[in-house]
């Protein structure tokens, strides 16, 4: 038989193949967590403190019991297991008991056949609280009474780096400055949900939205009292997550409702009570003092980091160590004091969310920065070329950085790229103000500035960090199974270039991601192409090892006789031989446990190599202020990411454009308010993100394919380098078009006008 | 809680009658959401949405009567950009185009919110409400109608059922100030309306009292610092916008909150007054064209 | 059952009659859509009508269906996501740009957008970015920052020009 022609080939690494739930999601047709439903299925719903800080005197729950339709209501005197669960320390509570700790916490949780029913329960739960005066401030905390039995410092880092104890040299120039970031949430849009189910064996089935379905299962089961086994998670479709959904939210409360009743339940936060229901990224109060020589040649940092991780500590160790590791920015800096702390205040728990620790840092040294550029007369861009680090060079914490480095390479091609047009449009509607025609173009200033940042790839500080993968190669089929919480990021797309690509076979298929393979790790810390990728494509080597290995006995030559190209082997003795006929009727698979090299941790001076591996992006904002109102168009972002190697370009591009936006957010609109303790904005009428209106187009200049040695494909994380050098740029970018300092982010129209205001 | 879907202005006003403590349903931009979260739980709802009556506008040329049940999308196009240009202009800031789909004026001016987009416009344009209950019409002022913070002179009976506005002959502006460039509520909102056959100046204030407000020291003082001719206006001091905006800036009866700060929304009544103003000499927008 | 009046009520979703039988009558039509109807392609982000994950065409005009109340759009003719959808499965040209155009990520927000888009190819046609933009401006998207949905938006367009007499 002879065959003619080509078939299209599905994308292999590097192409831009198309998401494998892009179909079904433009359908509708995509099973998020809120979508699920069971036969026999209740509602459930939280009951949550209205106070930052009280005294439980009075739980009453009869009265909700008395409403027809309600058939459970449980507190903290319901939880079979342990009382208390917490992604690094065990330390909240399940349902607050004698104390609450922070506006939101949960007290309760019922289950009724209607969601309507379950809030009238809700309102009908007795709780008598005494009031007690909030702790709010995470510099008082220090001295403060603990708020909780762990103590009010979640984790104090200290990097001593370098002859900090000698004198600068005299003709040292510093600058000193203070800055401060908001509380911003991740405000993915799906709401956090999930549906347990009761298994026959006493154990419980959980379908839930996360990032991280093993360590969710870890703590569902202990605070269950069940043996992990009896606990299976399945990944429910995500809505986003972007941090905030590491922690455990509702799952402890949905299973143990099922588990009660009896029967399925469903929870599904309101956009309110997910404002209270997830970790945000911690507010940061920053002092630092940048001293250099005359010609710009850094010679020390000096930081002291002030961050609030809120009632619980969540991830705070972690954010804290990033935020101090990475808190003198990309540039070489020969001594360094850097003091990081983690505070419990009675605020709401703070944790993970892209870019985590290096956000906030990044906002403050690119500031110190510009004004070691101002006070010593030099470009910006050429002072941060000046220090730039460079692959050899050592950090903070006194790794030297055996990958690559591009950071004057981004600088240099950023700098170079045309800029907009000094007119975007002619439109009112089109400058600062909207359609809400504020703008007066004798009053619109552009400013231009640019950021740069760097983050670690992958977790750090000695955490063991593996993922695991299966390849089962059956009748012309790859099967790929993994644990890996797709959240949007596209880790499906490239499982499935990844296996192409090795396999030479288009038939790749996605087994559901749950528990019944090993943990793949969490779907954070830009780590999934690398370590989930990494997994896949050494499942699928080894199935090919396996494939090649049956052809060579098959055909009784060696394996090195043998070449894979594309789906067919060739072999000496005759035609080649067709991987998808060969695999018919046979199995061949593999499950694979793939570690990062491992890492160490810090050492009583945060010296250590903590690190895996880094990444690097710069922005360049320009943006329309009108000075008078206070009130900022961005017109304009600029990139240069170092991406090691480009696996799929338009999921690249959506991740760069995406995370940039969630920059642009926190610089001028995206904060939490706070009044003592309690939130005052958990809506999106309050809490805004950028709407189309607020994104300006994002101009990739270049993306530095550097390979990274050691990472599978030399691809390096891409999602969270967009978000946080962005923020700092257009702040900067306002300070030039006004020439306030403006070291708070968000930038708040009164921030500008008032300071301004003087003028009009 | 049963509904009733009105077919006819009598049938809502009958519904009304019987059950007072009904909550009016028209677009749904605001009601639904306090049903969602279980802010309000009514005994009875009364869906306003299909009655004609309800959806129509006309103009004798000296007043333009438009139905409470218009939506934000329909003002924000002719005729009403050509005869009340302020109005469709604010009509354009309201939320989204969704909500703008649904949202009506009707339900804007019932709702009574400090920041209703469209209020501080019919306050400069001296607007009356059109309220009918069951064997009774009455017309009231809007500064008679708006009495506090969601708080009307409107009887449980009653349904906003037209907006009278007066087509004004002259320049008009509508300046919204938010923090984000779409589907934002307003911090400060100013609308400036110049009668050129009245030779008045009016100024509208949203979002900086607990009802719209107007400035009328500024207003008055404002009128006589201007050239007024059959179809323009022009100042005598080139710098007397900003000294107009000062003055509309005392009339601000802001608060802080977490929106923003009262120093913040005078400040902003007072930057946008003077623009407004600006922009009428500058010929800008004129209403009540024909 | 919550101790208020039920009610039973017909709607016309995607040209066909739904019964919705012995609801609570504060349900919105997201809801009945979702929990009742089994068409849960209308999401659920805010019901307070400001993020358009929800948006669906009543009578014609793009909504959010978390404002709408259900009992009150009986008589209404209703098209979810579901409805863009024929029985050959086949993708219309926006949601094939969407796709195409790596307009999806999580996908929380897609199917409203997809709606409003479809809505905004109906009508005369936007002249400036501005104006697409505007037109969009009712669906929050956190993961995209809007620029494929841009691009996705421009691709519809010109297939649809292209498939106009």
């Amino acid at each position: 038989m002879t065959v003619v022609g080509t078939r299209r080939r599905a994308p292999r690494v590097g192409e831009s193949a198309p998401r494998p739930d892009g179909v079904p999601k433009v359908q509708g047709r995509f099973a998020f967590g809120s979508d699920l439903w069971a036969e026999g299925m209740l509602w459930g719903k939280t009951l949550r403190s209205p106070h930052a800080s009280a005294r439980i005197v009075r739980l009453d729950v009869a009265p909700a019991l008395l409403i027809p339709g309600v058939r459970c209501v449980l507190t903290h005197e319901d939880v079979t297991g342990s009382p208390y669960y917490g992604l690094e320390h065990r330390d909240q509570p399940v349902f607050a008991s004698d104390v609450v700790r922070y506006h939101g916490e949960p007290v309760a949780a019922v289950a009724a056949d209607h969601p309507e029913t379950a809030r009238r329960a809700l309102e009908a739960i007795i709780v008598e609280y005494e009031p007690l005066t909030p702790l709010v401030d995470a510099e008082q905390a220090l001295d403060a009474d603990p708020i909780h039995p762990d103590g009010n410092l979640v984790r104090h880092l200290r990097i001593r780096h370098g002859a900090v104890d000698a004198p600068l040299p005299p003709d040292a120039v510093s600058v000193e400055g203070i800055y401060e970031i908001g509380m911003q949430d991740q405000a993915f849009m799906g709401p956090e949900c999930g549906l347990a189910i009761p298994s026959d064996d006493g154990g419980v089935e959980l379908y839930v939205s996360t990032q991280w379905l093993h360590v969710d299962r870890d703590q569902v089961a202990a605070c269950l009292g069940l043996p992990n086994e009896k606990v299976r998670l399945t990944l429910a479709g995500v809505g986003g997550a972007f941090g905030g959904r590491e922690d455990v939210s509702l799952h402890v409360h949905v299973c143990l409702l099922a588990l009660r009743t009896g029967r399925p339940i469903k929870m599904v936060y309101s956009r309110e009570e997910s404002f209270f229901g997830h970790v945000h990224r911690h507010p940061a109060r920053m002092w630092y003092r940048h001293s250099s020589a005359p010609d710009g040649t850094i010679l020390r940092v000096d930081a002291r980091l002030m961050f609030d991780g809120g009632a619980y500590a969540s991830s705070s160790s972690a954010v804290i160590a990033n935020a101090s590791c990475f808190a003198a920015g990309p540039y070489r800096v020969p001594i360094a004091a850097i003091d990081g702390f983690a505070m419990r205040t009675n605020n709401p728990p703070c944790g993970a969310m892209r870019g985590f620790g290096a956000v906030q840092t990044c906002f403050a040294h690119e500031a110190q920065m510009d004004k070691l550029a101002a006070a010593l007369a030099i470009d910006p861009v050429a002072l941060r070329l000046h220090n730039a680090l460079a692959p050899g060079d050592v950090l903070i914490t006194g790794q030297t950085i055996t990958g690559t480095a591009p950071v004057a390479e981004l600088l240099r091609s950023l700098a170079g790229a045309p800029l907009p047009s000094d007119r975007s449009a002619d439109d009112m509607l089109a400058r600062p103000g909207g359609a809400g025609r504020t703008a007066d173009d004798a009053h619109v200033r552009r400013g231009v500035a640019i950021a740069i940042s760097f983050k670690n790839l992958l977790f750090s500080e000695g955490f063991d960090d593996y993922s695991t993968a299966r390849c089962r190669l059956e009748n012309g089929l790859v099967t790929v199974h993994s644990a890996c919480a797709e959240v949007g990021q596209g880790f499906v797309t490239l499982a499935q270039q990844i296996a192409r690509e090795t396999l030479g076979i288009d038939e790749v298929v996605l087994a559901a991601a749950d528990t019944t393979i090993g943990s793949a790790g969490s779907t954070s810390a830009s780590r999934q192409t690398w370590m989930s990728g990494g997994a896949v494509w050494r499942a699928c080597l080894a199935v090919r090892a396996q494939v090649l290995a049956a052809v060579a006995a098959d055909h009784g030559c060696p394996v090195d006789s043998l070449e894979w190209v594309d789906d067919q082997i060739t072999v000496p003795d005759g035609p080649p031989v067709a991987v998808r006929t060969f695999s018919e009727g046979r199995v061949f698979e593999e499950v694979v446990e793939y570690h990062h090299e491992p890492t160490s941790t810090l050492d009583e001076n945060g010296q250590g190599n903590a690190h895996v591996s880094f990444a690097f992006a710069a922005h360049r904002a320009v943006v329309d202020v009108d000075v008078q109102l206070g009130l900022t168009r961005v017109v304009e972002i600029a990139t240069t990411q170092d991406v090691g190697r480009i696996i799929n370009p338009l999921q690249a591009l959506g991740q760069i454009e995406g995370g940039i936006a969630q920059g642009v957010g926190l610089a001028v609109m995206e904060e939490i308010v706070f009044d003592n303790g309690r939130l005052r904005n958990p809506s999106f009428t309050d809490y805004l993100i950028p709407t189309a209106l607020d994104m300006p187009s994002v101009t990739v200049v270049e993306l530095i394919e550097q390979p990274e040695p050691g990472a599978p494909f030399g691809a390096k994380g891409i999602g969270e380098p967009p978000t946080i050098s962005s923020t700092a740029a257009i702040a900067a970018a306002i300070r030039n078009a006004t020439g306030l300092a403006l070291t708070r982010v968000p930038i708040r129209p009164d921030d500008i006008a008032l300071a301004v205001g003087g003028e009009q | 809680m049963s509904v009733t879907v009105a077919r006819s202005l009598d049938e809502a006003l009958e519904t009304l009658a019987r059950v007072p403590q009904s909550m009016v349903l028209a677009g749904g931009t605001d009601a639904m959401v306090e049903i969602n979260f279980g802010h309000r739980r009514p005994q009875h709802v009364v869906a306003v949405d299909r009655i004609p009556e309800l959806n129509e506008w006309r103009s004798d040329g000296s007043t333009l009567r438009i139905g409470a049940g218009v939506t934000y999308a329909a003002l924000e196009a002719a005729p009403f950009e050509r005869l009340v240009t302020a109005l469709a202009h604010a009509a354009r800031t309201v939320g989204s185009p969704q909500i703008r789909n649904a949202g009506t004026l009707g339900g804007n001016v019932a709702m009574a919110s400090p920041a209703g987009d469209t209020l501080p416009v019919l306050a400069a344009l001296d607007a009356s409400i059109e309220l009918h209950r069951v064997g009774e019409v009455r017309v009231v002022p809007w500064h008679e109608f708006f009495v506090g913070p969601k708080k009307t002179t409107r009887r449980d009976d009653e349904l906003v059922v037209a907006i009278l506005v007066p087509v004004r002959r002259g320049p008009q502006a509508f300046l919204k100030v938010g923090t984000r460039n779409a589907m934002v509520i307003a911090v400060a909102s100013v609308c400036l309306v110049i009668d050129l056959d009245e030779r008045t100046v009016r100024c509208g204030l949203g979002a900086v009292g607990p009802v719209p407000l107007r400035a009328p020291a500024a207003e008055a003082w404002v009128a006589d610092q201007l050239v007024w001719t059959d179809d323009h206006v022009r100042p005598r001091d080139p710098a007397l916008s900003r000294e107009f905006g000062r003055r509309v800036g005392e009339a601000a009866r802001p608060i802080d909150d977490h929106r923003g700060t009262a120093a913040f929304r005078r400040h902003a009544i007072s930057v946008c007054a003077a623009r407004a103003l600006g922009r009428a000499f500058d010929g800008g927008l004129q209403g009540g064209k024909p | 059952m919550i101790d208020d009046e039920e009610v039973s009520y017909r709607l016309r979703v995607n040209g066909a009659d739904h019964d919705v039988p012995g609801a609570w009558l504060g349900e919105s039509l997201l809801y009945v859509l979702r929990e009742r109807l089994g068409m849960p392609g209308s999401k659920n982000a805010c019901e307070q009508g400001e993020c358009g994950s929800c948006s669906v065409l009543v009578d014609g005009r793009l909504v959010c269906a978390c404002l709408v109340l259900g009992a009150a759009a009986v008589d209404r003719s209703i098209v979810t996501v579901e409805g863009l959808t024929d029985e050959s499965d086949a993708l219309s040209l926006v949601q094939r740009a969407f796709v195409d155009a790596g307009a999806v990520q999580c996908g929380f927000c897609t199917p409203g957008l997809v709606m409003t888009v479809h809505d905004l190819l109906e009508r005369p046609k936007a002249a400036s970015e501005f104006e697409l933009r505007e037109a969009i401006s009712g669906n929050l998207c956190r993961c995209t920052g809007y620029g494929r949905i841009m691009d996705a938006i421009e691709r519809a367009f010109a297939e649809a020009d292209g498939q106009r007499p």
